[in-house]
């Protein structure tokens, strides 16, 4: 069985009476990509703090290969890469010498190092600007840099918080599938924060869904569209809607719940049931102006708890 | 720590704001310059002993002595190479990128106030030996061992009192978030213990002593406001500095008429005025480890957000 790179149980972070993140329960194996979803303010960042040890957890632990962030900070440190949301250079400092300031941080050798960042130039495609102030790069160059940064140490686990984050379309793809391919070629476990799902769902392996410091979600992304597919979404939209048709429609088999809102009528059931609530909504004699049935997709979820949030 | 030490060392060297330490530097010497020829050039004709002591102590028609122009202006120095440390680095996003490499967090602040407390040095080594060198130079004299030593002990003192300034901006760092808030806090403190206590410790001595009728008053008096006045920096700095530079101050309490007959009148030597002001140069270190300790434990504990 591959290694447990990242364990937390129980972890939680309140701030006086507010619960940033309540009893959080993950597990990340070697390798695996995973897309640590949910709305800002969900608690994705503080959990990434209490990961690297940056804040401590109000309950519960968390475990990076074995080792307690806040006992064993080094070593957790040692081992992780961190991309924190806007991340920050010294300005007044070249792309490289900011690179060359971390070699030295991590006690790295420094004609290895030197020539480790130049090939992380390269490979972020920002060998043409490595001897630019910092101050002079655009936001998708600095993100990059911070993606040279992460690597530069040649970390086990990846830590991204909200990488695309201000990028334009062309430069998130590009992102990505640079991670993706670290991922595949060098084993790395990548562990990615975002609110915007359809982003970074096609290089996950797996993602958890955060809502109000809870996960509420989690799962690789296939099954969990199947989860949810097990429930049918039937809009009907009427002229007219009246307490009998409304009685009508819950008392069908297998329907949930019924919730209309205006003139539309929501119909939530474990199967299928349009031919049913058509042939009520024509007993009832209301004119039926447009029905529409929906799939639940992942994004649909998604959206609800964002709402929510 | 040795990293961040030499990047902080290569900040404050390279960063515009080391200019306005230099120009500091520049006046300081220039200033002797005109203490030299004021005052210090008619005692040299005079034959008197321990010139290049006197180039530091005393003052002129018109400026007051160069001790003046470093307890003033050694503060700033401090201030202006710690006020910003922590909290610039927390808006600007360096601070969480710094943390997530195996870096202790008191690492972070040792390397940064030992490169602060290094420029510092830096600074006062450069002005003492600009001071001694321009002396030599329109003079024509050379210090004696005893004067070495004196020097050597001020420029302990006054690094030690430039460094205080500096674990306080440093602290105040730590607590404001705002750059700018932490610069008026230190620079309040600063203009607090400097003007405002020792105003106040007339006062408090009036309060408890009344009028000064006689001589047990008027000692009383003087003892209530010396005390509260060795709470500012600057006070306990320049007394210290005042008994290094000056070989005929022999104690820093009060002499009655009838204990002066019986004194001799030579100068005393370096090692016994060191040992005056021996509680001085604790007393600044105290208060540097106190305000380091302060920060420590503010940020040790903190929550890193980038």
């Amino acid at each position: 069985m591959s290694e447990v790179i990242i364990e937390t149980e129980g972890l939680t972070k309140r701030y006086g009476n507010f619960t940033a993140v309540e009893s959080l329960d993950l597990r990340l194996g070697e390798g695996e990509v995973f897309g640590f979803l949910g709305p800002n303010g969900s608690g994705k960042s503080t959990t990434i703090l209490m990961l690297l040890g940056l804040t401590e957890p109000t309950e519960g632990w968390a475990r990076i290969s074995g080792f307690d962030p806040t006992r064993n900070p080094l070593a957790v440190k040692r081992m992780i890469g961190y991309l924190p949301e806007n991340v920050g250079f010294y300005n007044d400092l070249t792309g490289r010498e900011n690179l060359q300031y971390t070699a030295r941080l991590n006690e790295m050798p420094r004609e290895e190092s030197d020539e480790r960042i130049e090939d992380l130039m390269d490979q972020v495609e920002l060998s043409a600007a490595k001897s630019q102030p910092v101050g002079q790069y655009s936001r998708g160059m600095r993100q990059r840099l911070g993606l040279a940064d992460v690597l530069l140490k040649d970390p086990k686990l990846v830590i991204l918080d909200d990488p695309t984050l201000g990028l334009d379309p062309a430069g998130v793809n590009w992102l990505l599938q640079l991670i993706q391919d670290m991922s595949k070629t060098e084993g790395i476990t990548v562990f990615i924060s975002s609110h915007r799902l359809h982003e970074v769902q096609r290089i996950c392996n797996r993602v958890g869904i955060m809502s109000h410091g809870k996960m509420v979600l989690e799962g690789p992304v296939g099954e969990l569209v199947d989860r949810q597919e097990e429930g049918y979404q039937l809009e009907l939209e009427v002229n007219d809607v009246t307490p009998e048709l409304l009685k009508a429609l819950e008392g069908l088999p297998t329907v949930d719940r019924c919730v209309a809102l205006g003139n539309t009528i929501t119909v939530s059931s474990k199967e299928q049931v349009r031919p049913k609530a058509l042939a009520s909504v024509m007993e009832h004699g209301v004119e039926l102006l447009q029905m529409q049935a929906r799939d639940r997709s992942l994004e649909e979820i998604y959206l609800r708890y964002f709402q929510e949030g | 720590m040795g990293a961040i030490f030499w990047k902080e060392m290569a900040d404050h060297f390279g960063r515009r704001r080391f200019i306005f330490l230099l120009a500091l530097v520049l006046l300081a010497i220039i200033w002797a310059l005109s203490v030299i020829f004021g005052t210090v050039q008619d005692a040299a004709s005079s034959r008197e002993e321990f010139l290049f002591l006197k180039v530091f102590s005393s003052s002129t028609d018109v400026l007051p002595s160069l001790l003046f122009f470093i307890s003033f202006f050694g503060p700033l120095a401090g201030i202006i190479l710690g006020f910003d440390s922590i909290n610039s680095e927390r808006t600007q996003g360096t601070l969480a990128r710094v943390l997530s490499n195996p870096v202790h967090r008191d690492s972070v602040y040792n390397g940064k106030f030992l490169a602060g407390l290094a420029t510092l040095a830096v600074i006062q080594v450069s002005t003492i030996l600009g001071t001694v060198g321009a002396t030599m130079a329109s003079l024509g004299i050379v210090p004696d061992g005893e004067e070495i030593i004196r020097l050597v002990g001020f420029a302990i003192v006054s690094i030690a009192y430039l460094g205080l300034w500096l674990a306080v901006s440093m602290a105040a760092s730590i607590f404001f978030r705002s750059t700018v808030v932490s610069a008026m806090v230190a620079i309040g403190l600063w203009l607090l213990s400097t003007f405002f206590l020792i105003l106040v410790a007339g006062a408090i001595a009036d309060f408890f002593v009344g009028d000064i009728v006689d001589q047990e008053t008027a000692i009383e008096h003087f003892n209530i406001e010396t005390w509260i006045s060795r709470v500012s920096p600057s006070f306990l700095f320049s007394e210290a500095a005042d008994t290094l530079l000056n070989p005929t101050v022999r104690s820093l309490g009060v002499f009655l008429q009838e204990q002066v007959p019986g004194l001799l009148s030579s100068p005393i030597s370096a090692v016994q005025s060191l040992r005056l002001v021996w509680p001085h140069i604790v007393a600044m270190i105290s208060a540097v480890v106190v305000f380091l300790a302060v920060s420590y434990t503010k940020f040790i504990r903190e929550e890193i957000r980038s």
